[in-house]
This record gives structure tokens, C-alpha cells and sequence, in this order.
């Protein structure tokens, strides 16, 4: 390893919202490839862990956050809702986050499910949620001027429709994304990544890791250095992933 | 009766089998024509349906049930191949009924599909059905593992006699809360080997392994030792208790098994505890361990077979836990690995699973060649964790033959999905002696 020797360029500590509850569908995979780029450009990594009661720590640099079923949901909630205020002041001071489907869904308004209860969320992302009939399934290719095409897979009953002043993450040329009627897929709000892309998300879309580790490692240091990355696998995978099936 | 409809189903069961054909056409057919065909097979017989379900191990539990229960001097009917929809089980009847379409049968031993099972127990109530796991495994059909226990339930719920069920997984014990009427039945785990097996809460971010259950069970693992391992068996006078304070209660067996892997080892107490629910007070213990040394694994599943005068093992991996109990079960040095995902239908389309499974044991001695429809996922997949891959080849003939060539004087190993374990084996039987299935 090339990194075994040389010295670190500083060090990133990314916390992981509610790893028990909220892990489902290889969420790990993000954590683990945000742990490993940083290593590979030079930067060590430190990873943490925020459960429903653990104090939240303060000196963090990056969040991430994943889905669940939705018995974890109810399970997270009063902890989540306690940490809004928290959340929204790092989120509106440009915080990078990444968050996918069951907290991207919580960090919206709220969730009105299929028989009529409300779940409020804590209102991070002007974006609502309602429980559909179906749920949406399958393989999904996305397009986005930021990072050009995201390769993931969608598994989500909610329908996600965004408010007028928040952009989408990119538009869905193949699958769903937010929801069945408009071409949306995720949102993109300040330094915030949200999808309900899984797959993992960030192996095949290594444009969004790096965003996120840039982001962080700017906050804390002024500049980005980063590494040379040999993203042939990930190109390679990518391009098999768009000529499968939905 | 309707015997046309069996009649046609036989034929078409033939016609599919010269084809080379899949193994539930015919099950499709007969089903189409003549939907109570399976109920009126079924019914009747003198020990009555089991069911096996649940997300891993119900082949190879299938297969130590049904080779138990023929051990015991019972005629078992089952559904060999796998194939574990309703209609692969019309299908497998079909080959064994008369033609006035009865069974010659004491039992019938099913595996069967957790969504397949709940339409199966509408048409025939099971006097028995195991209970194996509910672990996360083919979301994208499935939707959530909290889905996937209410589909347990519904098949508990329906069954007259006795329910067996994993103690040490909390969804499966749960649902004795919802049985109305059957007796309920656990096997386990001794607490020295639960970390061993992590249920669904405990894959990742789980702060330890909780609380040993309190719940009796009637057949404990309680070591392992490579292929060989000690169960302990309720005592028939005394209550079964789980704490093993309380030993006398139960006898302990020692056996040495052909199967092989840890998580073949834990389903063969489920087994135990199923064929002693079975035949109750009548059972004939030397012949039950007796039987179960003797089984051989399931197609696919440790299977071995030879090329070229080297061992070839085929793993199925087919989620998370599973990977994981394959690549903690066989010891990968002096051993040429090859992995091949496939994304079809029945492997699971989703490949956020692979990254549910730590590679660290392939690091030191790397992948050979990684192949399927997904291989570059695959590949990815193995390059976080820091594990050399030497090939990457998705056409699995292509790899398979580089593989072979590549590592003639090693051992070899595949760990394959469902359909890629399929055209391997379908491979391999072009250049070595591969049990046909059907």
C-alpha cells in the first residue's frame, strides 16, 4: 500500500447515522468506499458511529446516512427529531452529506403513509414523502451535470415529490427515482448529496465520493489534495450496469 | 380425479426433460389445467406435508430431513431439484404419481420459496413446517426482511401439527407468538458458537450478541470441530431446558458429517428436531445420526466434484449471511478461488448485497478469477477490501476454462450465485462427471 509510508495529509472523521437500524441494502458499502478513498488519496480516516441515544459528537467532518425498513424508522425517530436543529445548522453551513432512501426520506418535511399517518421529518430538505402502492423497484441510470450519469438500483414505496426551490439530483433516464410521475431522481441541496440510489451508491459513482470527500477535507484544511485513483473497475462496472435490465 | 390432466402433465414432463428443459414447465401445465391436482396428491398420506422455509439452507435441510425420515423406514416424497416454486413442486409430483394421480408416499418433506409457500398452505395444510431464518436476501422481491417473517407467519399459522423453529433468530421465534394450535418446536444454538452465526441485526453496527434465549429447544448444537460436531438431544423423560446447567436433561451425540460448512452444521439440528417432531416417541436415535453422517451435500451447495484429478468445490452464495458462513466454513489456502455473481431473476438484480459481506479472509491469497453478468461489481466489490484479483473474465465459460488451465495442480473452489452455479455446472458436465438432478 502505497499509503503505508507516506504521511497523512490530515485526518477526516465521518460519522454513520443509526448503523443498527439504518443499514439496510449494503449501506455499509458507502462507508467503507469513502474510508478507502480517503486512505487512497492520502487522508486518514476515522469512522464513527451515531446510535438512537449516543451524544452526538461535535467534531465531525462528514455524515452519512442510510435506509431501513420501517420498523428502524419508528425506532430512530425521537433521536433523529432531538438532533433536527443540529442537523439543519450544519446542513445550511454547507456540511457534506450523503444520505440515501429511508433518511433521505426523514431529513424531508414528512412522511404521510399509505393509510393516512403523518411521520414528520426534521425538514433539513423542502421535499415531502407519501407511501404508495407499489413500490418501485429495479435498476436505475441517472443524469446529472455535476456528475454525469449515477448508476443505482431503487427499492422504496415512498413517492418523494421535492419543493419548488430544491433541485433534484439528477434526472432518471432509466427506472423511477423519486416517484413515478416527474423525472427526478434524489435531491441536491448546499453541500447535501440525497438519493434512493443503492447499489452501493458510491462504488459506481466515485464523482459523488470524491465531492463529498473534497467538501470535507476543504472545510477543514482550505485546499484538497487529492490522489491518483485507478476507477477502471468502477468505469467497467458501470458500463455493465447500464445494459442490464431494469 | 383428473387423470387427462395428469396424463398431459406427464407428457409434457417428458417432452421438457428430452428437451433439456427446465424442471417446472410441466408443473406450470398441470397447474393450469387442473388446480387441485397438488391438494388431491398431497392429501393423505399417513405422516402428512412438511414444509422447509425460510431464507438459507432449505435445500440442504430438505435433503437431511427427507434422508432422516427414509432412514426411519419411511417412503418420503420430495422436491429435489431445488426447484421451489409451487409449480417445481406439481412439477416433481407429477413424475412420481399414478396415473389416476396418487402417491405412493408416507410423507411429503417440501422446500419451498417463502412467498411460494404461503399460496402452497392455502391449498395444502402442512402437519409440519421448519422454520430456518429470516435473513436479508432478494429485497428486490421481497421488499423488506420484516415482509418476509409476516410470509413465515401465514405458513406457521396454517400448520396443524407441529411448528419448528430457530431459537437463536428473533424474527423466527417471534412468530410462536401468532401459531394458534400447532405445537412449537426449537432448535439452537449453544451461547460458545452464536457469534458464529449472526442473525439479520447483528450482520452490522449490532453493539454485540444479545441475551441468550431463555426458550427450550428440543436439539442444540452444541460443538464443531471442522466436519464433525456434538449435538445435544432433549431427553425423553426429562424436559429440555436451555441452560446447559441443567445437562442431564439432555443427551449429547457426537457426529462426524459429509457436509460440509458451518451453516450445513446448524441446519442439521433443525433436521434433528423436525424428523424427532415427525415420528415422536417412535424415532430410532443410532438410526437417525446414523443417516445423518451419511449425507451427502446438496448440487451446488459444497458439492465436490473432480477435474482433472483435482478437487472442484461449488459454494452457492446467494446473500449476505450465506457469503459469509461460505467464506467463514472453507479455508481458502492452497486453494485457487474463483467467484462468479449473476444478476438473473432468481440470483437477486440488486448487487448492493455483495457489499453487505467482508473479503478480508480472500485477502492473503487473493480471487483467481472473478466472472458472471456482474463481475466488474464483483471485481469493485473485492478492490475496497484490499483483495487481489488476478482475472476478470464475465463470460463464465471463458473463465471457467482459464480458471481450470490456470491452476491445474490446486484444489479450486467456486463461489457462484443461483444461475450461475447452474452454467457451471452445466460446463463442467462437458468435461467431468456431474450428478444430473431432475
Amino acid at each position: 500500500m502505497p499509503n503505508g509510508t507516506a504521511i497523512s495529509k490530515g485526518t477526516i472523521r465521518v460519522l454513520q447515522l443509526y448503523p443498527r437500524e439504518m443499514n439496510i441494502y449494503g449501506d455499509w458499502g458507502n462507508v467503507l468506499v469513502l474510508k478507502q478513498r480517503l486512505t487512497w488519496h492520502g487522508y486518514t480516516p476515522e469512522i464513527l458511529e451515531h446510535n438512537a441515544g449516543d451524544p452526538f459528537p461535535d467534531d465531525i467532518d462528514l455524515i452519512i446516512g442510510g435506509g431501513g425498513q420501517d420498523s428502524g424508522q419508528l425506532v430512530i425517530q425521537e433521536d433523529l427529531q432531538a438532533l433536527a436543529p443540529t442537523l439543519r445548522a450544519l446542513a445550511e453551513d454547507g456540511f457534506p452529506m450523503l444520505l440515501i432512501c429511508g433518511l433521505y426520506q426523514l431529513f424531508g418535511n414528512f412522511f404521510r403513509t399509505h393509510d393516512g399517518g403523518v411521520i414528520p421529518g426534521i425538514g433539513v430538505l423542502d421535499l415531502e414523502t407519501r407511501g404508495g402502492e407499489k413500490r418501485l423497484i429495479g435498476n436505475v441510470v441517472a443524469t446529472s451535470t455535476e456528475f454525469g450519469d449515477i448508476h443505482g438500483y431503487e427499492n422504496h414505496s415512498g413517492q418523494t415529490f421535492l419543493g419548488p426551490g430544491l433541485a433534484p439530483l439528477a434526472t432518471v433516464t432509466k427506472g423511477e427515482g423519486n416517484n413515478a410521475g416527474d423525472q427526478h431522481e434524489g435531491a441536491r441541496y448546499r453541500n447535501i448529496v440525497a438519493s434512493y440510489l443503492h447499489g452501493s451508491l458510491l462504488p459506481k459513482n466515485p464523482a459523488i465520493a470524491d465531492f463529498l470527500i473534497r467538501t470535507a477535507v476543504e472545510r477543514k484544511y482550505g485546499s484538497f489534495e487529492p490522489g491518483v485513483i485507478d476507477d477502471s473497475l468502477a468505469e467497467a462496472a458501470r458500463r455493465h450496469a447500464g445494459a442490464r435490465p431494469r | 380425479m383428473n387423470p387427462l390432466s395428469v396424463l398431459v402433465g406427464k407428457a409434457v414432463r417428458r417432452a421438457s426433460k428430452l428437451r433439456g428443459g427446465g424442471s417446472a414447465l410441466p408443473g406450470l401445465v398441470v397447474e393450469r389445467l387442473d388446480p387441485g391436482f397438488m391438494g388431491r396428491a398431497l392429501t393423505g398420506l399417513k405422516h402428512g406435508v412438511v414444509v422447509v422455509s425460510g431464507t438459507n439452507g432449505k435445500t440442504t435441510t430438505t435433503k437431511m430431513v427427507v434422508e432422516l425420515l427414509e432412514g426411519q423406514g419411511l417412503k418420503v416424497f420430495t422436491n429435489r431439484t431445488g426447484s421451489n416454486f409451487t409449480r417445481g413442486v406439481a412439477a416433481a409430483l407429477l413424475g412420481e404419481v399414478d396415473w389416476r394421480g396418487r402417491l405412493d408416499a408416507d410423507i411429503a418433506v417440501l422446500e419451498l420459496d417463502e412467498a411460494h409457500a404461503v399460496h402452497f398452505v392455502r391449498l395444502v395444510p402442512p402437519r409440519y413446517s421448519l422454520l430456518l431464518n429470516v435473513l436479508r436476501d432478494q429485497l428486490d422481491r421481497f421488499g423488506e426482511i420484516d415482509a418476509t417473517t409476516r410470509l413465515l407467519e401465514t405458513i406457521a399459522a396454517a400448520t396443524t401439527g407441529a411448528v419448528i423453529l430457530n431459537r437463536e433468530d428473533p424474527r423466527v421465534a417471534g412468530i410462536a407468538a401468532s401459531i394458534p394450535t400447532a405445537d412449537v418446536v426449537y432448535f439452537g444454538l449453544d451461547a460458545s458458537l452464536r457469534s458464529t452465526f449472526p442473525n439479520d441485526d447483528e450482520l452490522r453496527g449490532a453493539a454485540g450478541i444479545a441475551p441468550a434465549s431463555a426458550l427450550r429447544a428440543d436439539v442444540v448444537l452444541d460443538q464443531v470441530d471442522g466436519n464433525s460436531a456434538v449435538f445435544l438431544l432433549s431427553g425423553s423423560t426429562a424436559d429440555p431446558t436451555a441452560d446447559a446447567a441443567a445437562g442431564a436433561a439432555f443427551e449429547s451425540v457426537h457426529v462426524d458429517l459429509r457436509l460440509r460448512g458451518v451453516y450445513n452444521i446448524f441446519n442439521a439440528a433443525a433436521a434433528l428436531a423436525t424428523a424427532r417432531a415427525v415420528l415422536g416417541a417412535a424415532v430410532a436415535k443410532d438410526a437417525l445420526i446414523a443417516s445423518l453422517a451419511a449425507v451427502e451435500p446438496a448440487f451446488g451447495r459444497g458439492e465436490s466434484l473432480v477435474v482433472d484429478g483435482r478437487a472442484l468445490e461449488l459454494v452457492l452464495v446467494k446473500n449476505p449471511s450465506g457469503f459469509r458462513l461460505g467464506l467463514k466454513s472453507f479455508d481458502p489456502s492452497g486453494c485457487a478461488t474463483m467467484i462468479a455473481i449473476n444478476d438473473n431473476y432468481a440470483d437477486g438484480r440488486d448487487m448492493s448485497w455483495l457489499w453487505d459481506v467482508d473479503f478480508d479472509s480472500l485477502g492473503l491469497d487473493g480471487v483467481d478469477v472473478v466472472s458472471g453478468v456482474r463481475a466488474y461489481d464483483m471485481a469493485l466489490r473485492l478492490k475496497y477490501d484490499d483483495v487481489p484479483v488476478r482475472a476478470v473474465e464475465p463470460d463464465l465459460p471463458a473463465a471457467l476454462k482459464e480458471f481450470i488451465s490456470g491452476n491445474a495442480d490446486l484444489p479450486k473452489r467456486i463461489f457462484c450465485t443461483y444461475t450461475a452455479m447452474l452454467a457451471v455446472r452445466r460446463d463442467l458436465s462437458k468435461i467431468t462427471k456431474v450428478e444430473v438432478v431432475s
